[in-house]
């Protein structure tokens, strides 16, 4: 079984994270120091209770003093109200500093994801990215406001018992001090096996949430083959390890708790036998007795209340190392440095771009486009793509036909900068996509793919998406023109109708008419077409095939073809063939060839030739 | 307490020893830990009036001891009772599991996977809580108030009642805060999962994003989202931040009278000063349970709505089940001779019928292929036969006996079905085709699976050949390459009947044809029923049927229903004129 990201849980402290961490704090000093006050302060307030019952039992019980004992009450309420005004402060400024971090942190996040390369999608399916913006950041949250603020807390409550205790009496305090050995040794004890055992709940976890995942979406799958049984028995034993491993955590749960509380016990017991002795030889008042019991009970709470905090932080520390792995992420593609005319700092294609010399520029600003000697390989090695060159002038119609696997959609990541080329170079107007900025190489695009993708939103919204510029007209006649304006006035709020998940209320044919749409709202120089595989029925079939001429009319197009019948009339055709360009003419030269395109229009109409 | 509860109770009495043993160590744990500050009292008293050394080593011997014994007892205590709901959830998430087993298409098209995902995880974590947790504390927190309230009334009875004074405010800010936060919190969590929608939109539909320049745009609907997200937990934040102090503060008014009143009666004698100091201490212990008893009701509060929740689920009725069978259909040959009488079947909860009066017979070894537009009822009919939703009785049977009287594993044994859109599991690719044959199949039956399905090429090319992994749902594979394992893992349960179901719409011509070719000599003796659009696939039938609006407009061999001039005519002249155009 392959062990996932979500899997691995490294230390409960790393110090390189932790500093990478506080930095989000900077802009928030302000906030964060006001909390800390709070925080010192309240402690501070806390602590004096026992020492307010001290001072009653010594000074005013003992003396039947009662004004004095009015006054310790007052007291105790005045430190009551302003305990409570500062949890109040402490409480509101931390988890909203924390949720100000988090909010910076998923922005940043999401802002790298919108930059980062396609292939960087390829490899990671995005319900694993979308757990680095949601349930990471907020695991982080929980240190933020919980886990570390809580321990400083707990750290300065325990510094100050120590100090009151040791004020008070110096002896005493040693004595009560001597079991905190044994603290420490249980504490460690209890935190090297939990977290030891929390890493393997998660594990599995994990393992029993993939499992459901994958067997509920594959449920249909699972019973016709009659897999039920072994799917059962495979669920038991990730089932089944999930629970020992929880039971194995229980036992150091149940073992620390108790333990602690004994130590406590053994505290007090010390301070009754010498703290005892010393009030029975006169050396120490009564009060301080009473109040040291007090202050050694309220010793061990921050003990125990920190080791639960170990299993946030550990959580915090794999969330945090998961995300800062995103943002180390290095964007590849990004647009180049000749975009604004500047040859600054060109290290980093520096051969490339000094050899290649503009050849021919036709006039700017057309959308004429040359692919020359352009190979490309996904992985290292494995090419694609190999020496590929053509050209397409502008208003001029390109079809590209191939098998599957013949490089045609990669053509079009190239063109579009999802990738960039491995050999060779892409010139737009004369200039290398890599020189341009790459919002400038995309906008002389509209690009339709075989699956469209719709956003929650309206109709309308999914015709212009983020485009204030197109409005509701431009909408309206773009729809007209690729017969999309038909459905559409059909449903109940027209453009304005929300489309459902994904588009699930439409038909796979109207989802196509709706992107045509899109594209043709955008009003792009070159339209790029990955034709739909996906077969619809014949009327829907004529509509798609009208309103694509509509779309390709007097505008340059690059389409990627897999019925032959598509690009009949195209001004080229490029025939691929595992990588290379094997063909490419008019449609009747290359049948006159008899090459492989012939080969591929044979077998495409076969069954007509008999009848 | 009502139905849910009783159906809870099964699977918690199968523990009842535990529980008893649990709940006794719980008893005894509550007892030790108010016997403590009893000690303290009389150690106190004994000094202040002059004890000897002897017996301070007997009280400081008797607190460790007692908190020894209690520590055992505590140990016990967690271990058994915390262990049991250990026990009841790994129970409770079986019977959940074999219960969606049993349930079928119609109910996973009506849900969404989160959502089952999330009783099976969360919800029952709730209802785990509610049977562990929730009950040792209630027990450790009830029995600790009684004992201690009465103790504390044996020591100063008004001064119990003035020092209880404060604590309905508390139980009541507990009540009040513990249900607003819940709310809050409910629409936080609502808001999250609109925040992962944009998300997971965008992300998924990055090119899109890219090619139309839009980034700036996701990123300021992410932060509308990221803001409101962030809104809406300020307003939470504002009431944890005065629920937990105002707790301190109630609980501190206690304190404050009882040190006030309290120290007047040790100075008038009516109380030593060792009992004031016990006392105190056991004031300290209720604030515990004050604060556990709002915590413990909002545990049962969800607990319970969780449990109903998954009991949705566990007691669902699964609509397809072995409840008709007969010897007849225990007994049936499965040869691959299909019928449909008068088939008429509309779905559940929607009126209109998908499919009309259809009849059909298909003998043992035929070709059968099903033509229509989208929406014609092709995948509805065939999606009855390994009733992946239940026929109507008596319309639907396979070698003459319905096929609701065949075992489901027997008919789901003898069909091998390819879907529209195939389903892979992450494993390897090898384990992808061998899903249909339970025992270790031979490698070269796998092989031979793969070459018919055109997969073997594709295959040798990975580094790992069969041992490939591929992603969930078989992301690494395009969608002709997963649409050919799901063939090969068809085909290599030597089904008698074939059923694919525009199984090869993402692969290409070329192959559709070589893999159409191979299958034709591995189908000679088996029944086979196609769905297709283009003509090329259907053409070599032994019969096709033209399906319209649900029902069989047209039946015959290609040659007869080209002369016979219908839809299916129409089709193929469409075809032919795409060529004559193509010629010209």
């Amino acid at each position: 079984m392959s062990i996932h990201d979500e899997e691995i849980l490294g230390k409960a402290y790393d110090a390189r994270l932790m500093r990478r961490l506080l930095t989000y704090l900077r802009p928030y000093t302000r906030h964060v120091a006001l909390a800390l006050a709070a925080i010192i302060s309240a402690s501070v307030l806390q602590l004096s209770q026992p020492y307010l019952m001290k001072l009653a039992i010594d000074r005013y019980i003992a003396t039947g003093d009662l004004h004095g004992l009015n006054r310790i009450a007052m007291a105790f309420v005045a430190i009551l109200f302003a305990a409570f005004a500062l949890d109040y402060i402490q409480t509101w400024t931390l988890q909203m500093t924390g949720q100000r971090i988090m909010f910076d942190l998923r922005m940043q996040v999401y802002g790298h994801l919108q930059r980062l390369d396609l292939q960087f999608y390829d490899r990671n399916p995005v319900g694993r990215l979308m757990t680095r913006v949601t349930t990471d950041v907020d695991v982080l949250n929980d240190m933020f406001t919980s886990g570390v603020v809580s321990i400083f807390g707990d750290v300065f409550t325990l510094l100050g018992i120590m100090i009151v205790l040791i004020t008070m009496d110096w002896r005493l305090a040693l004595v009560a001090f001597s079991v905190l050995p044994l603290i420490v040794i249980v504490t460690q004890w209890f935190r090297r096996n939990v977290r030891e055992s929390y890493r393997t709940v998660r594990t599995w976890i994990a393992r029993i949430n993939a499992f459901l995942q994958e067997h509920i979406t594959g449920m249909p799958t699972v019973q016709l083959f009659r897999r039920e049984r072994r799917a059962y028995e495979r669920f038991d034993g990730i089932n089944r390890a999930h629970r020992d491993a929880n039971v194995d955590s229980i036992f150091y749960y149940a073992v620390f708790y108790p333990l602690v509380e004994v130590v406590g016990a053994l505290a007090s017991a010390l301070i009754i036998w010498y703290g005892g002795g010393w009030t029975l030889q006169g050396t120490i008042a009564i009060g301080s007795l009473v109040a040291f019991l007090l202050y050694s009970q309220r010793f061990f709470r921050p003990i125990s209340d920190m080791s639960e905090k170990f299993n946030v932080l550990q959580a915090a520390m794999a969330s945090s190392e998961r995300i800062f792995k995103l943002l180390d992420t290095p964007v590849q593609i990004t647009s180049g440095l000749g975009a604004r005319g500047s040859g600054l700092g060109s290290q980093e294609r520096p051969m490339l771009r000094a050899t290649h010399a503009p050849s021919a520029r036709p006039d700017a600003g057309e959308g004429h486009i040359a692919f020359e000697q352009v190979s490309f390989a996904y992985n290292p090695g494995e090419y694609v793509l190999r020496d590929v060159s053509f050209e397409v002038r502008p208003g001029e119609r390109l079809g590209i036909v191939g098998a599957t696997g013949a490089g045609k959609s990669t053509l079009i990541n190239l063109l579009l900068r999802f990738y960039d080329v491995t050999e060779g170079r892409i010139l737009i107007d004369g200039r290398d996509v890599r020189d341009m900025e790459l919002a400038e190489v995309r906008r002389l695009f509209s690009l339709v793919l075989q699956d469209v993708h719709l956003f929650s939103g309206t109709i309308a919204d999914n015709i212009r998406l983020g485009e204030r510029s197109i409005d509701d007209e431009r909408v309206r006649r773009a729809a007209q023109a690729v017969h999309a304006d038909r459905f559409v006035q059909a449903l109940p709020l027209g453009y304005a109708s929300p489309v459902a998940e994904r588009g699930a209320t439409l038909s796979v044919g109207q989802k196509q008419l709706l992107s045509f749409a899109r594209a043709l709202a955008f009003n792009p120089r070159v339209l790029v077409l990955d034709e739909a595989t996906s077969s619809v029925d014949t009327e829907t079939e004529l509509l798609i095939r009208d309103a694509l001429h509509v779309l390709m009319a007097g505008r340059t197009t690059i389409a990627i073809a897999h019925r032959l019948s598509t690009i009949q009339d195209m001004d080229k055709i490029l025939v691929l063939h595992k990588g290379q360009l094997r063909e490419s003419g008019r449609h009747q030269d290359l049948l006159a060839q008899r090459g492989i395109y012939y080969k591929l229009y044979q077998l495409q109409y076969r069954d007509q030739d008999v009848g | 307490m009502g139905p849910a509860f009783r159906r809870l109770l099964p699977y918690v009495l199968r523990y009842r020893r535990r529980f008893a043993i649990g709940l006794t160590c719980v008893v005894i744990t509550t007892a030790i830990q108010l016997v403590s500050p009893w000690v303290l009292k009389y150690a106190i008293d004994d000094i202040t009036r002059g004890a000897t050394r002897q017996k301070l080593a007997l009280y400081a011997a008797l607190l460790v001891g007692v908190a020894s014994v209690g520590a055992v007892f505590r140990f016990l205590m967690r271990r058994i009772l915390i262990g049991a709901s250990r026990d009841i959830e790994y129970d409770v998430r079986n019977a959940f599991f074999a219960r969606l087993q049993q349930m079928p298409l119609g109910y996973y098209q009506a849900r969404r996977t989160g959502d089952l995902m999330s009783r099976a995880t969360n919800d029952l974590n709730a209802v785990r809580m509610m049977i562990g947790p929730a009950v040792m504390y209630s027990t450790n927190t009830i029995l600790m108030f009684v004992v201690a309230i009465g103790i504390m009334l044996s020591i100063d009875t008004r001064l119990t009642l003035i020092a209880l004074l404060p604590l309905p405010l508390v139980s009541i800010s507990v009540k009040y805060f513990g249900s607003a936060i819940h709310k809050r919190f409910e629409s936080i969590q609502a808001q999250l999962s609109d925040l992962s929608a944009v998300v997971q939109e965008a992300l998924a539909g990055v090119r899109v994003v890219r090619a139309y320049n839009q980034e700036p745009h996701e990123i300021a609907r992410f932060k509308a989202a990221n803001a409101e997200y962030v809104r809406r937990n300020r307003v939470l934040i504002r009431l944890q931040g005065l629920f937990y102090p105002s707790l301190t503060l109630f609980l501190g008014f206690g304190a404050v009278l009882v040190l006030w009143l309290g120290s007047r009666e040790v100075i008038r004698g009516r109380i030593t000063l060792g009992e004031f100091v016990a006392f105190n201490g056991y004031l300290v212990m209720l604030s515990w349970p004050m604060i556990a008893f709002g915590w413990v009701t909002n545990i049962l509060q969800r607990g319970m709505a969780s449990w109903k929740r998954m009991l949705e689920v566990i007691d669902a009725v699964p609509a397809i089940t072995d409840d008709h069978v007969t010897e007849a259909g225990r007994a049936a040959p499965l040869l691959g001779a299909i019928e449909l009488r008068h088939l008429t079947f509309a779905y559940p909860g929607s009126g209109a019928p998908v499919l009309a009066d259809v009849s059909l017979t298909v003998s043992a070894g035929q070709t059968v292929a099903l033509v229509g537009a989208t929406g014609s009822g092709k995948s509805t009919l065939i999606s009855l036969l390994p009733r992946l939703h239940e026929p109507p009785p008596g319309t639907v049977l396979l070698d003459g006996i319905d096929v609701r009287e065949i075992p489901l594993a027997a008919l789901r044994g003898a069909i091998g079905f390819v879907p529209q859109e195939p389903f892979l599991f992450s494993d390897t690719i090898a384990a992808n085709i061998g899903f249909g044959v339970h025992d270790e199949a031979p490698e070269n039956r796998m092989r031979a699976a793969a070459a018919v399905a055109r997969l073997d090429k594709d295959v040798e090319a990975f580094p790992a050949a069969y041992d490939t992994v591929v992603g969930e749902r078989g992301i690494t594979l395009s969608g002709g390459q997963k649409q050919r394992t799901a063939l090969a893992r068809a085909i290599m349960m030597d089904p008698r009947v074939l059923i694919l179901d525009d199984a090869l719409s993402a692969v290409d011509t070329y192959t559709e044809e070589e893999i159409l070719a191979r299958l034709r000599a591995v189908m000679r003796q088996r029944t086979a029923i196609i769905v297709a659009h283009r003509v090329s696939t259907v053409r070599e039938a032994d019969l096709i049927c033209v399906l319209d609006k649900g029902r069989i407009v047209e039946r015959g061999r290609h040659d007869d229903l080209v002369a016979h001039g219908g839809l299916y005519a129409a089709l193929y002249r469409k075809q032919l004129l795409e060529e004559e155009l193509a010629a010209s």
